[in-house]
């Protein structure tokens, strides 16, 4: 379980961090996301793993350790809220800027002379 | 008074949700009237806590009656208290500055600008890992919307990446935060700073991985080397009132750096003892150098200052690399010195942008000021604070910093950087200077407004502090050493804040 787990986690930070590195802001929005979720499930991980085992005292054999989870649901909270935020932010950019590029301007293409203001031109 | 310590969170946090209610929201004025109320009672409860410190010792309070470390704890002690009154000083002084006429370019300034002062004061006075965090989601989120404030392109390019960067740097935290919490079992700074010694092996190695991970985040936020980028666009595009209290911003950082790695992985952290100073002497060292360079090359007032931030970060980073009592009494000192004087000169930068028409506040032939004499001096007392000459507070602290330098190849490598560092301040505004004031051509129009008596009033009580900082030195220098040992007695700043704990 804890492989797969690890898998899992490693797997959306290293999608979520090559998206967030790309140009356009769409791209780098879902990075961001993908991000915040393999933080969360991080987070829970760090409590340990456990099958069977409910967070509350004297319900199971086992209790598991209830802070992660309190932890998760405050960043999932914040992470819900960054994110509109910067949905709406770009948006805004696409309307101020002309385009979606994240530097507002897009990189020179070899070959086109013309283009500066991407969409809006 | 028992509840003193969360006055600083609560009080902007009522004024500020007051002023999202009707009747205040329906009126800019009441805004205004409330905005200040708020501050002035923000900084009447401020100067009591810290009386209250000075007097009866560290405030520990539990929220919720919860005992630490299984409750959040507000821990107010020295360090806290001086940067909160600092805070609430800055605040004040910023917001009678906005007040005038700034704060109409957008909806909802004074709501955020509360926000974002209880954020930071609460960055300021917890005492756990995790409710720093939420406090600097906090002064984000609020400082996002405050940016683009008044608008405009630049603004939007700039909040853009300011706030992609921001929630890298968010994710990043809470990484480390699940490491640490993984391998120490508690978010509690002093408990931390208890259990991190006993790691060993392979935990410890995975600990590592955590703090340094947060020294990237609190690099982020202090515009350390590599993360500090964002911080000359931002700065400069942001609204002057905006901008001055992001002076702050940056120290919020440094602050986290000093008490994470002072606290909790200093001298007495085993395996794990001074891990961030091999990565904070080089780093602080180039910040310092690429500040200057950035000094030299700003074309405009408002791109020097933000350049200035990233001096005095660089050289507070310095003072944390040096990890001695001396040096973090001189880093206090300092912070307190820098913030404000380069929150005046930003201020300053609007109003003299606004008096010169076109050429607003680059470095280029315009015509002459309205009311030059007045301006002319608030500029000499701001560049004098802020290159360091006697007998402004700018020396003091610069004094205090080089004297905290122990072996000599600190010396070596901190003395000329900060004196380098200095002379291209004094290089940068002795230029900028001689072309603002002397080189104009035509005469002064009539379209162009004088500043107006509140806007006069919150610069010079921003500069008035500068002499105060140097007249009360002392006073101040010796609470600054007392802070400064209290940080790094692990004795009162962890065993002291755990009741029944003992080493």
């Amino acid at each position: 379980m804890e492989g797969m787990y690890a898998l899992c986690v490693g797997l959306l930070t290293a999608c979520g961090i090559f998206l967030a590195l790309r140009g356009r802001s769409f791209s780098v929005v879902i990075g961001l996301t993908l991000l915040s979720y393999a933080v969360n499930l991080f987070l829970f991980a760090s409590g340990r793993l456990r099958l069977n085992s409910a967070a509350v005292l004297g319900e199971s054999q086992q209790y598991s350790d209830p802070l992660p989870q309190a932890l998760v649901l405050t960043a999932i909270v914040i992470g819900f809220a960054m994110t509109a935020f910067v949905v709406i932010l770009a948006m805004r950019a696409r309307a101020d800027l002309g385009n979606d590029h994240v530097d507002g301007t897009l990189p020179k293409q070899p070959g086109d002379t013309e283009q500066k203001n991407g969409g809006n031109a | 008074m028992q509840h003193l310590s969360i006055f600083p969170v609560l009080i902007p946090l009522l004024f500020g949700v007051i002023m999202l209610l009707p009747p205040i929201s329906r009126s800019i004025h009441s805004q205004r009237v409330a905005s200040v109320v708020g501050c002035l009672f923000l900084l009447l409860s401020c100067a009591a806590l810290l009386y209250q410190i000075n007097n009866q010792g560290v405030q520990l309070y539990a929220l919720g009656g919860w005992q630490a470390p299984f409750g959040i704890a507000l821990i107010a002690d020295k360090v806290s208290g001086l940067l909160v009154l600092l805070t609430a000083f800055l605040a004040l002084a910023v917001i009678l500055y906005a007040v005038a006429g700034q704060d109409k370019g957008g909806a909802y300034f004074h709501p955020l600008f509360m926000f974002q002062i209880m954020g930071i004061n609460g960055a300021f006075l917890t005492g756990d890992l995790f409710n720093l965090f939420v406090f600097f989601e906090v002064l984000l989120i609020a400082s996002y919307a405050l940016l683009i404030h008044a608008g405009g392109k630049q603004k939007t390019q700039a909040a853009l990446h300011y706030v992609i960067l921001n929630l890298v740097g968010s994710s990043l935290f809470l990484f480390g935060l699940g490491i640490l919490y993984g391998t120490l079992g508690t978010l509690n700074m002093a408990d931390m700073a208890i259990k991190v010694g006993q790691l060993q092996g392979e935990t410890a190695t995975i600990a590592k991985t955590g703090a340094l991970l947060l020294l990237v985040v609190f690099g982020l936020k202090a515009a350390m080397l590599p993360m500090h980028f964002w911080l000359p666009k931002t700065y400069s595009s942001a609204s002057a009132p905006v901008a001055a209290l992001f002076a702050i911003m940056t120290k919020v950082g440094v602050y986290s750096i000093f008490r994470v790695y002072t606290v909790i992985f200093g001298e007495n952290a085993g395996e794990l003892a001074n891990i961030a100073t091999p990565w904070l002497w080089p780093l602080a060292l180039l910040t310092i150098t690429i500040g200057s360079i950035g000094v030299f090359a700003s074309p405009n007032l408002k791109t020097l200052s933000a350049n200035l931030v990233i001096v005095s970060s660089g050289t507070l980073l310095a003072c944390a690399a040096i990890n001695s009592e001396a040096a973090t009494s001189a880093a206090l000192y300092y912070m307190v010195h820098s913030t404000l004087a380069s929150a005046g000169l930003f201020l300053l930068a609007d109003v003299i942008a606004r008096q010169r028409g076109k050429a607003e506040d680059r470095f280029v032939r315009s015509r002459p000021f309205v009311q030059p004499k007045m301006i002319g001096f608030a500029f000499a007392i701001v560049a004098l604070a802020l290159v360091g000459m006697p007998p402004l507070s700018g020396f003091v602290g610069k004094i205090m910093i080089l004297q905290a330098t122990q072996s000599s190849t600190q010396t070596m490598w901190v003395w000329p950087l900060i004196l380098v560092g200095s002379l291209s301040a004094l290089v940068a505004f002795s230029r900028a200077g001689t072309t603002l004031f002397w080189r104009h051509n035509g005469s002064g129009s009539a379209e162009a407004e004088p500043a107006k008596p509140l806007e006069i009033t919150s610069i010079g009580l921003l500069l008035l502090t500068t002499p105060l900082l140097v007249i009360f030195g002392g006073v101040i220098s010796e609470f600054t050493q007392q802070a400064a040992f209290y940080l790094h007695d692990i004795q009162s700043s962890a065993y002291g804040l755990l009741p029944g704990v003992s080493p």
